[in-house]
């Protein structure tokens, strides 16, 4: 019975990201596709949660923060490239 | 003992279940809503929400089923967490300033008078400056 649960969440986070997939694809402006972004690495990293309870395993944790980490920083990194053109602010002295 | 066992094993299955609905729910308004603002909106709170579910799922199951207390799984919640609201703020910021429009039939934009109030007074700063 728990299994079915699993399976049909599966299908359920799966189906969600086709959704995002979408938004990613179309999307007007490009902070539409970093938004999809963002939710494609959180459903990604559920699905994976998922998957560890499927299979009663541990080793997929680490998965889990890694995936995590990465979405945050990818997310940041584009959101402040789009708005100030650099992702790591220099000093300049002759300003 | 065996019933007391299935019946959690049901409530953790609800649990994941509900977290993997709201999850094609904030998809199903990143698909929907009009705006990058109203985006954002559906697609980080509710998206968080769900994570945050099935990590507690996850984490209820191998706390009583596996015998296991995971540590990672609980610092993967409280990282999630933190950061999805940091995440869509940020997002929705450079959004703002480099110039997406409003859905045209939005009410309000409190940002515009404050952020030319601002231009204003650096402007004027820099012009008292020399």
């Amino acid at each position: 019975m728990m299994d079915g649960f699993l399976i049909t969440s599966l299908v359920v986070l799966s189906l969600a990201i086709l959704g995002c997939l979408y938004r990613l694809i179309k999307g007007p402006s490009m902070n539409d596709r970093i938004i999809a972004l963002d939710t494609i690495g959180i459903l990604l990293l559920s699905m994976i949660a998922v998957l560890c309870m499927l299979f009663r395993t541990q080793v997929y944790f680490d998965i889990i923060l890694l995936i995590g980490i990465l979405t945050f920083i990818g997310t940041t990194a584009l959101a402040r490239y789009i708005e100030r053109g650099d992702v790591i602010e220099r000093d300049e002295p002759n300003r | 003992m065996n019933a007391m066992s299935q019946i959690g094993e049901f409530l953790i299955g609800l649990i994941v279940l509900l977290g993997s609905v709201l999850g094609a729910l904030s998809a199903f308004g990143l698909i929907r809503l009009p705006d990058v603002y109203l985006r954002s909106h559906a697609a980080t709170k509710s998206a968080t929400l769900g994570v945050l579910l099935i990590l507690a799922g996850a984490f209820l199951y191998f706390t009583f089923y596996l015998d296991h207390v995971s540590a990672k799984l609980l610092l993967g919640i409280v990282f999630v967490f933190i950061t999805a609201p940091v995440a869509g703020h940020l997002n929705g910021r450079a959004a703002y300033r480099s110039g997406v429009s409003l859905w045209e039939k939005s009410v309000a934009d409190d940002l515009k008078p404050a952020l030319k109030q601002e231009r204003e007074r650096k402007q004027a700063q820099e012009k008292a400056e020399g």
